[in-house]
């Protein structure tokens, strides 16, 4: 497969300009590029989702043009969306066989297929589970299966561990190359180079909407395939100086919340709950999504109202308060969903600057909103905190993610908070964006701010957060010391696997292990103090820091392992 | 910053420009296969409409559809569909004509008095769809559409002779308001202008300075375009949509004064219907602006007025009826055309700057 010149201008992204891309039969081939860099877009155009404005596909030396997905899957080009594309009332066959049902009809013969490829790659798929039974791995499966039943030679994986707990990810990387030893083709998009470099052959660098390099995992160092993806060096999310006091900012007793589940059940998704963050601690909430995270948030946002325990802030109790209220008293709150929580799509930003803060300075006085303060004050946050936006008249949808993230960010920093709840801060941000959201989460806790911090991202969590806290089905089941665990650790607590307060284990596991496990994702390695700009052309950044590529040997080993099984 | 500015403004006004003029083509059109000339009937309507007895019967015709418009868009403003104006100022205006009949007081009491009685009908009415919704999750479409069947009802069992109502000939009717609750007239010729017209320009101007520069107005229409980014961002939704409901249901009660203090003095079987579903048009084709709606109340008005006379032209009247209809047609699709190519476009733009911006700093950095 080959994609030549492709060029794609697309509303609010970086578009894709010139991108050559050439895979090979039988590879796991990884495209990477910080979030933004135009990886969605790519594989839109290649599952006819989008079509290019310029530039030719071909596919095993024929020129074709796709112009829906149906085309894409009638050329064998499957794809698993980031986003699981299934119906969790049905069972597995059922949703497998659906909009497929010519093939192999709906019954035994199905059944049997799914059966018979599930074996063939080792998927372990079962056909008449119920869909809503099934965990995140085990639905990504049956998306996988999914695309194999219709006839799939080249599977599209958009962002695939991001839902997945480290032990998961093993466990895709294993149906993986199983998928790639019967001769099958996958692209597998990522940002995370540490995964990326264990289960590729090739690897095929975009940033800001352009292919510029390609890499052999058993040749290249993270950090050097890091530099090419980001055009510079590499932010670190760790946090050095503790500034935790022992005054209490945030307290919650014993918070418990029930609700009802689509199928009528009262369940308890947060079941007594405490922690205090104090004045200058991060407080990292670690868990498989869905296990209660959100309903914290907003319980404490005021937005949801507990049946049971007590909030406190800064020696207040606020467990009645309105959730204006509680922001006017000093609760800066990053969404988790910024498209549905954090702004006015459809607004300027001059109004998202308002919103959230409508009753404080400098947006309204007296009940009057002060127009002409508000618009200085977004062209302010505009400025300082780099939101990229030809001016503050464009509505919030036509930034990128990461430019709408900074405008929160800025927004929310701008009241002086108290204690911010900072629900994924990252996700969607590209790499420069997320070093400078860091930063000013420093900052902001080095004066005291007591930080709420929910992420997927482990390596995030651990690097900033002062204490760790491990959530589950609406518990808070472990915690731990971020100094000392690792993710893996920390991923069996969010599996439920692991409970109380997780230790290090440095016994069992050979020497380099711990190591490894500090820097799984390699991509983020230690950022070098004073390191000027990184010269971009991918020539260069090959051969720069080559100082710093010490700090990972034990990556490549393993890289070499596999290279060899694929040849 | 001064170009998006622009092509706000040229969007804004291409959407009611381009539902006119599709209109237009249409109607030309159904009039042409009924066998008339379509361009002589808009010269008909056009010499007509603007003789200066036209004029103040279009704008006074004008006004209730004005405030009738505003009540809707304060509903649409915050994404609710007060259909239900349409019951609210006939009740608001019922009890209103009661009271006000039964009361004589110095005229500048009593037509205070007459106004906010009509106010506080309206809202309760309205805030009845509110709190069903709030409370009970009901549509507010089919809450409000219910109303306006039950007040129709009471209306009509409380207007009998010897409840709340008399007879007069064939016609029965609340009691006549004293003489004192007559409203100013602007002394026009060849027939005066309600002086209810200040009100609603008033009125008018109160709801773009609630909307647009207060913090509730911020907050309503924060509601309007999120319901879950106004929550998370301190707005009680629950309270807002009730808060609505009744300022909403408060300005339908103004529909009915002009009638009633300047032309009927009573509300009797022959008190005009249908204004609130009039104003649903008009808040569409106005754009839920202040100055949009008044030039779409002024133009329906027209439309009403020039209607009659291309009956005497030999065309069908219901011409008017077939244009209007079109023009709602037109402003809905129209409207949704505009907006989403205006997001697109912008976005596109957005993007092709900052892509501008990008390589040139690139160039920067590699010449570096």
């Amino acid at each position: 497969m080959e994609l030549a010149g492709i060029t794609k201008r697309f509303p609010g992204v970086v578009a894709n300009h010139d991108i050559h891309l050439t895979v090979r039969r039988g590879t796991v081939h990884a495209l990477c590029g910080e979030n933004g860099a135009g990886k969605s877009t790519l594989m839109k155009i290649l599952y006819g989702m989008q079509k290019p404005d310029e530039g030719t596909i071909t596919l095993d030396g024929e020129q074709v043009s796709l112009h829906t997905p149906a085309d894409a899957i009638a050329r064998g080009i499957g794809m698993v969306h980031q986003h699981f594309m299934l119906a969790d009332n049905l069972t597995v066959l059922e949703n497998v066989v659906l909009g497929a049902e010519k093939m192999h009809g709906i019954g035994n013969k199905a059944r049997a297929r799914i059966k018979e490829i599930s074996d063939a790659y080792g998927l372990g798929v079962r056909p008449d589970v119920l869909v809503e039974d099934l965990g995140v791995a085990d639905r990504q499966r049956v998306e996988i299966l999914k695309v194999l039943y219709r006839g799939a030679r080249t599977l599209i994986l958009d962002e695939p561990t991001a839902v997945l707990v480290p032990q998961e990810v093993d466990a895709l990387f294993d149906n993986l190359r199983e998928l790639k030893a019967e001769g099958l083709t996958v692209i597998f998009i990522s940002h995370k180079l540490g995964e990326v470099l264990s289960v590729a052959d090739d690897i095929t660098v975009i940033r800001r909407g352009t292919t510029v390099g390609t890499a052999i995992p058993s040749e290249t160092t993270p950090k050097q395939l890091a530099e090419l993806m980001v055009g510079e060096e590499l932010p670190s999310p760790e946090t050095r100086e503790s500034t935790v006091t022992d005054v209490p900012m945030l307290t919650v007793d014993g918070l418990h919340l029930s609700a009802t589940d689509s199928d009528g059940v009262v369940r308890a998704v947060l079941d007594g709950i405490s922690f205090t963050i104090h004045k200058g601690e991060v407080l990292g909430l670690a868990g498989v999504e869905g296990n209660g995270q959100a309903e914290l948030v907003e319980a404490i946002m005021g937005m949801r109202h507990p049946d049971g325990g007590s909030v406190t802030l800064d020696g207040a109790d606020i467990t009645q308060a309105p959730t204006r209220k509680r922001r006017e008293d000093g609760i800066g709150y990053i969404p988790e969903d910024r498209h549905r929580h954090g702004l006015l799509l459809e607004a300027p930003l001059w109004e998202n600057r308002i919103l959230g803060h409508v009753t404080e300075k400098p947006n309204s006085k007296k009940g009057l909103i002060d127009i002409k303060a508000a618009r200085a004050d977004t062209e302010r946050i505009v400025r300082e905190y780099d939101v990229r936006t030809p001016g503050i008249e464009v509505t919030a949808a036509s930034l990128s993610g990461g430019n709408q993230q900074k405008l929160i960010v800025g927004r929310e920093m701008s009241h002086e908070p108290k204690l911010l709840i900072a629900a994924h801060p990252t996700r969607g941000v590209d790499v420069g964006a997320q070093a400078q959201i860091w930063d000013q989460i420093r900052e902001a806790r080095r004066e005291g701010l007591a930080v709420l911090l929910i992420s997927a991202d482990l390596d995030e969590l651990i690097g900033l957060s002062d204490t760790l806290r491990v959530m589950f089905r609406g518990r808070l089941v472990a915690d731990a010391d971020p100094a000392t665990i690792t993710p893996e650790e920390l991923g069996s607590a969010m599996t439920g696997a692991a409970s109380g307060h997780l230790e290090h284990h440095e016994a069992g596991e050979a020497p380099e292990a711990p190591e490894a496990g500090e820097t799984p994702e390699a991509g983020k390695a230690p950022k070098a103090p004073e390191t000027p700009e990184t010269p971009e052309s991918p020539e260069s950044s090959e051969s720069s820091e080559s100082s710093e590529d010490s700090e990972n040997p034990n990556e490549n080993p393993n890289e070499n392992e596999e290279g060899g099984d694929a040849k | 910053m001064k170009k998006f500015d622009k092509n706000k403004l040229i969007l804004g006004l291409a959407a009611p420009v381009l539902a006119i003029v599709t209109a237009l083509v249409i109607t030309s059109v159904i009039i042409g296969v009924t066998g008339k000339d379509p361009f002589h009937a808009y010269q008909v309507m056009v010499d007509f409409g603007s003789k200066s007895d036209s004029q103040v019967w279009i704008i006074n015709k004008a006004t209730p559809y004005y405030l009738s418009a505003l009540a809707v868009a304060i509903g649409f403003r915050m994404n609710l569909f007060n259909i239900g104006v349409d019951g609210q100022y006939r009740i608001a205006a019922f009890f209103a004509a009661v009271v006000g009949g039964s009361l004589a007081l110095p005229g500048f009491i009593q037509i205070p008095v007459i106004i906010l009685v009509a106010m506080a009908v309206g809202a309760i009415w309205a805030g009845i769809a509110g709190l069903l919704k709030v409370t009970r999750n009901v549509n507010e479409v089919i809450s409000t559409i219910m109303l306006n069947a039950i007040g129709a009802s009471i209306i009509g069992y409380l207007l009998q002779d010897g409840r709340l109502a008399e007879k007069e000939g064939n016609l029965i009717h609340t009691p006549y308001l004293p003489d004192s609750a007559h409203f100013f007239e602007i002394p026009t010729q060849p027939k005066p202008i309600f002086g209810f017209v200040v009100i609603a320009a008033l009125a008018g101007a109160a709801y773009w300075f609630v909307l647009n520069r207060t913090r509730f107005g911020f907050d309503l229409r924060t509601v309007g375009r999120s319901e879950s980014a106004a929550q998370a961002s301190g707005v009680s939704v629950k309270r807002m949509i009730i808060t609505a409901m009744l300022l909403s249901g408060a300005m339908a009660g103004l529909v009915g004064m002009p009638t009633l203090l300047g032309v009927s003095y009573n509300y009797g079987t022959d008190f005009p219907t249908g204004i609130g579903f009039t104003g649903i048009a008009i808040a569409l084709l106005g754009r839920n602006n202040p100055i949009g709606m008044a030039l779409a109340a002024l133009l329906w008005g027209f439309l009403e007025r020039t209607g009659t006379q291309l009956e005497f032209e030999g065309y069908a009247q219901e011409i008017v009826g077939v244009i209007q209809g079109v023009i709602v047609l037109c402003v809905v699709i129209a409207y949704e055309i505009v907006r989403r190519y205006g997001l697109k476009a912008q976005q596109r733009k957005v993007g092709e700057e900052l892509a501008a911006q990008a390589r040139k700093s690139d160039k920067a950095e590699a010449s570096a």
